[in-house]
């Protein structure tokens, strides 16, 4: 075998990064033989069912438990009151508001949960929650947040009336949360003055649902004898959960454990501590037997973690070239009837000032004004980092609407506005350092891959048809994310940072076992992280097993949202690694009896510089480790822990183009392609990337086209089962074309950026530039979404499109 | 306690027994009794197919079929596909293409795509968005789904 031959070989064994090593984690999901939170049965476990409001806004006056206690197999029902002696009625949220756990005296939103019903089984418990009679006197309610703020709005929560501040600065009316601002106002306003050309237009985020096929449940067990908890839950911050559960029960944080075990999908909506979970953790330290409470779809959808609701104005200003000189952006951002939002301590908007995109725009001042609704709280990141998307879609739906004030293409737009590569590591006018870019030549590739001026004439001829049946839209999105929270000197959830951890323990003939603080709920973290280890320690990902989600196991981080994985543990884990192979080459040379400066690494070895054929491999180091044969002073084994603590965020980037037609009689908009650049830096599994664009433009495409959450004016859900609430199967959902480059992130260990939330941050904007493009000729240059065929038809019918 | 009968059924060619009320879900007995938690529930009201179950030769969401109404039936489940040690060609297609990330939806989607493939053993690509279009997926956005079908296809007729 040549010598080339023979290294190929060797690092093909390896299996590590930038290979499409398939999953690990497969075997088990194949057979049916995952272990998600439903599939647990313990002795003795009681089932929770949850009583829930069916008014938006309402006093209660009371509650009689007594039918409810004479069902056969009903144990118990818990209400607010039962949870006051524990001081758990309400909870603090991570927003500096609190939260009703079941609601006390009041109830602030339709499905609110009032009360639990324990019982022997499932049906039973169901059967128990029909016989609960609550007497509510309704209240009005606010729906529209633009009507929050009125003078005579109703005071919604009055538990807070009198507070002057939820810690995010002044409240300015008993249904505001807070104020927030960043950039320059003064300069901006300025800007706007002097500019030449000038844009503004009001766009909305609607609220929508993350909605994964597993809704959100848990089993809590506590063992009355040795005082410990055990909480086996669908989440995706398995850590920050036990230390939130340590603050609300007061058991030391030593004997609680979380597990997060398997967990059918989150996309934000498993990263709150939601009042279930909190009544079942009460309803077993009091029965001391275990209790599984499990949603409903109607539950999840109605009450757990919705996201967006972010009513938005966008504004610009430029130069007669368009050359952008300033921006306003503003929001106004509908909490619901708690502010529980998932957010970093110092952001209370989340990372919404990211809205200067990849462009390079100086003059910039953003605001964000939070009110109370009668709706469910929280606001959780959809498949983004907190507020991303609301940012990214604003930013580039106004790239467009400036782009047709100027009358220049849309591409071109962003190419005169884009920062430049050389500009790289550039601070944007709201302070976030990019570090890393090159957004001209991402745009150009993608262009020259569908023949965008072919796709410009063809939409051109069309135009010039009236005959034509449909229309043609080409959208473009050249979006920047931010994601890998984070730094922890700005980044920390209830005063603990956001840095993220691996653990490492070689075995003596070489296996491998690695724990980490984040949680998988499908991205593939088993084979990721064993992927970067095999390369990192020249030892054979097939025999690296990595476990998340214990928190007796691994050790402390901050879970698995805003793609901060790869950005923040995936560099805990080079950096773990590192320090194994540094204390390697130390036993390498003292058995080799040469210098440490002397071996040079090569893919599973080191071998002294000049003579190869003095080598040691890894897999021999692993067992000399654990023998005494080592240099002077070293201690036995080959295992480390690191904690990760990020120097910044990445900032991952894509160019995606989406051309669509719409039928002019029926408003059905079909997606004839859609191509996705993504430039995530470096690659690790290409297979996996490639499926999470896939997912990520998948939700896209269901927010653009579909999501909303719809409320009647008494504050009613109008659409909460998946008869109502759009999730699109495989007819809908398009094909997917993908594509990258590579900009390696400077700053992380391997060069890598997150990239799961990428597809979807800027997949909505694409998809919302390509409809409206469809209509652009006709002076139109904003459409709200969701783009169903019923309201791009009232579009068409508003245009007399569809006149034969 | 409600009244309860006694149910019997084939499950994955075993002969199995339930003590049920009558207003039992499929689903439930499944997974609550028979320790079959391959299956999942996603809903509850027929929407998402993660309950999918292949009863009596037809594809069936488990969780809008009473239990009583599987009297003498033959049903087949993700834990009986594999048979004698060796994966279906469809759950190691589904393993080779990626054609899953969460896993959730995986068994319904594999036994729904079985029942698919014994229908129309050589479907096109429309044929198979159209097959599954009662299964959602919320991870994969269905294009590595859909190869995984294609793939387990064809080795399906190679070995024919
Ligand atoms: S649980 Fe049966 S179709 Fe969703
Ligand atoms: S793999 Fe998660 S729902 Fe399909």
């Amino acid at each position: 075998m040549s010598q080339t031959a023979e290294l190929k070989e060797r690092e093909q064994k390896l299996q590590g990064m930038g290979t499409s090593l398939l999953r690990k984690e497969d075997a088990r999901f194949i057979r049916g033989q995952g272990s998600y939170v439903a599939d647990i049965k313990m002795p003795g476990m009681l089932f929770g069912a949850i009583v829930r409001s069916p008014y938006a806004h309402a006093r209660i006056k009371g509650i009689d438990k007594a039918k409810a206690l004479a069902c056969p197999g009903v144990v118990a029902v818990l209400t607010a009151a039962d949870l006051k002696p524990v001081k758990l009625d309400w909870m603090p949220t991570v927003g500096g508001d609190v939260q009703a756990v079941l609601a006390d005296q009041k109830v602030h939103f339709q499905y609110q949960d009032v009360a639990m019903v324990l019982a022997t089984d499932r049906a039973a418990a169901y059967d128990g929650v029909a016989l609960v009679e609550v007497d509510y006197e309704e209240l009005p309610a606010i729906v529209d947040p633009k009507k929050a703020l009125l003078k005579d709005a109703p005071v919604l929560r009055e538990d807070i009336v009198d507070k002057k501040d939820l810690t995010h600065g002044p409240r300015t009316h008993p249904n505001h949360i807070f104020t927030w601002e960043a950039g320059d106002k003064a300069a901006a306003d300025a800007a706007f003055k002097n500019a030449p050309i000038t844009v503004r237009e009001e766009i909305l985020n609607p609220r929508v649902h993350p909605c994964p096929l597993e809704t959100c449940g848990c089993v809590a067990s506590f063992n009355k004898a040795t005082g410990y908890l055990t909480l086996y839950v669908t989440t995706q911050i398995p850590h920050l959960f036990r230390t939130v559960l340590a603050m609300l029960s007061g058991i030391a944080e030593s004997k609680i454990r979380v597990v997060g075990g398997d967990i059918g999908g989150g996309f934000g909506n498993k990263v709150p501590v939601y009042p279930g979970y909190v009544v079942a953790t009460v309803a077993s330290i009091v029965t001391g037997v275990p209790v599984k409470w499990i949603e409903s779809r109607i539950d999840n959808i109605s009450t757990t973690g919705f996201a967006r609701d972010y009513h938005g104005v966008g504004e610009l200003a430029a130069d007669k070239d368009g050359r952008i000189k300033g921006l306003r952006f503003t929001a106004l951002a509908d909490h619901g009837a708690f502010n529980s939002h998932v957010s970093a301590t110092k952001f209370p908007a989340g990372l919404f000032s990211i809205c200067t995109g990849s462009y390079a725009i100086p003059n910039t001042y953003c605001r964000v004004d939070a009110v109370f609704t009668n709706k469910a709280p929280g606001g959780v990141a959809y498949r983004c980092s907190l507020r991303v998307t609301e940012a990214i879609y604003l930013i580039e739906r106004m790239m467009d609407v400036l782009a047709q004030k100027v009358g220049v293409d849309k591409a071109e737009i962003r190419r005169r506005n884009f920062v430049k590569a050389e500009q790289f590591p550039y601070t944007t006018g709201f302070g976030w350092t990019l570090d890393s870019g090159n957004y001209h030549a991402a745009l150009d590739k993608v262009l020259k891959a569908v023949d965008y001026e072919g796709l410009r004439r063809e939409q051109a001829a069309k135009r010039a048809d009236p005959k034509s049946p449909t229309l043609m839209g080409i959208g473009i999105s050249t979006f920047t994310e931010i994601v890998g929270a984070g730094p922890t000197k700005v980044c920390d959830i209830l005063g603990v940072g956001l840095f993220d951890s691996c653990e490492i323990r070689v075995h003596p003939t070489g296996g491998v076992i690695a724990r980490l603080g984040t949680m998988t709920q499908g991205q593939g973290h088993s084979t990721t992280y064993a992927q970067i280890i095999a390369t990192e320690l020249g030892l054979p990902a097939s025999d690296i097993v990595v476990e998340e989600g214990d928190t007796d196991k691994a050790p402390y981080g901050a879970g698995t949202w805003g793609s901060r994985s790869t950005p923040v543990s995936g560099a805990a884990t080079a950096v773990a690694a590192r320090k194994i192979k540094d204390k390697a080459k130390k036993i390498a040379a003292h058995l080799l009896e040469v210098a440490e400066g002397d071996l040079e690494w090569e893919i599973d070895r080191f071998k002294v510089k000049g003579n190869p054929s003095q080598f040691k491999t890894m897999k021999e180091l692993c067992l000399v480790s654990h023998t005494g044969n080592l240099p002077a002073g070293m201690e036995q084994g080959l295992n480390a822990v690191a904690y990760y603590d990020p120097p910044n965020l990445t900032f991952p980037f894509g160019a995606y183009l989406c051309v669509v037609d719409i039928d002019k009689f029926t408003g059905e908009v079909k997606v004839r392609r859609f191509y996705a650049l993504d430039d995530c830096g470096t690659r690790i599994n290409p297979m996996i990337i490639d499926g999470q664009v896939h997912g990520g433009l998948t939700e896209a495409f269901a927010v653009a086209m579909g999501q909303q959450l719809p409320f009647d004016e008494s504050g009613n859900h109008l659409g909460n089962s998946l008869m109502d609430y759009f999730l699109p199967t495989a007819v809908e959902t398009p094909a997917w074309e993908t594509d990258h480059t590579v900009t390696p992130c400077p700053h992380h260990p391997l060069g890598a950026k997150g990239v799961a939330e990428s597809p979807h941050v800027g997949g909505i904007p694409c998809f919302s530039n390509a409809v409206i493009d469809a209509f652009a000729h006709l002076g139109v240059t904003h459409m709200d979404m969701p783009h169903s065929a019923y309201r791009v038809w009232q579009k068409c019918n508003a245009l007399g499109l569809n006149k034969r | 306690m409600a009244k309860t009968q006694k149910v019997s059924f084939k499950l994955n060619g075993k002969p199995v027994e339930a003590t049920v009320e009558a207003r039992e879900l499929l689903i439930y007995t499944l997974r609550e009794k028979l320790a079959h938690t391959g299956p999942h529930i996603g809903c509850e009201t027929s929407h998402c197919g993660a309950c999918t179950v292949d009863l009596d030769g037809m594809s069936v969401k488990s969780c809008t079929v009473l239990t009583v109404q599987c009297e003498g039936a033959e049903l087949t489940t993700i834990e009986g596909m594999e048979q004698g040690g060796a994966l279906h060609a469809l759950q190691q297609a589904f393993h080779e293409e990626h054609g899953l990330q969460c896993g959730y939806c995986t068994p319904g989607m594999i036994t729904r795509a079985y029942r698919l493939l014994k229908e129309n053993p050589n479907p096109s690509e429309q044929d198979i968005r159209k097959g599954i279009a009662g299964n959602l997926c919320r991870c994969t956005g269905y294009q590595n789904i859909v190869k995984a079908v294609q793939s387990a296809a064809k080795k399906l007729a190679a070995a024919r």
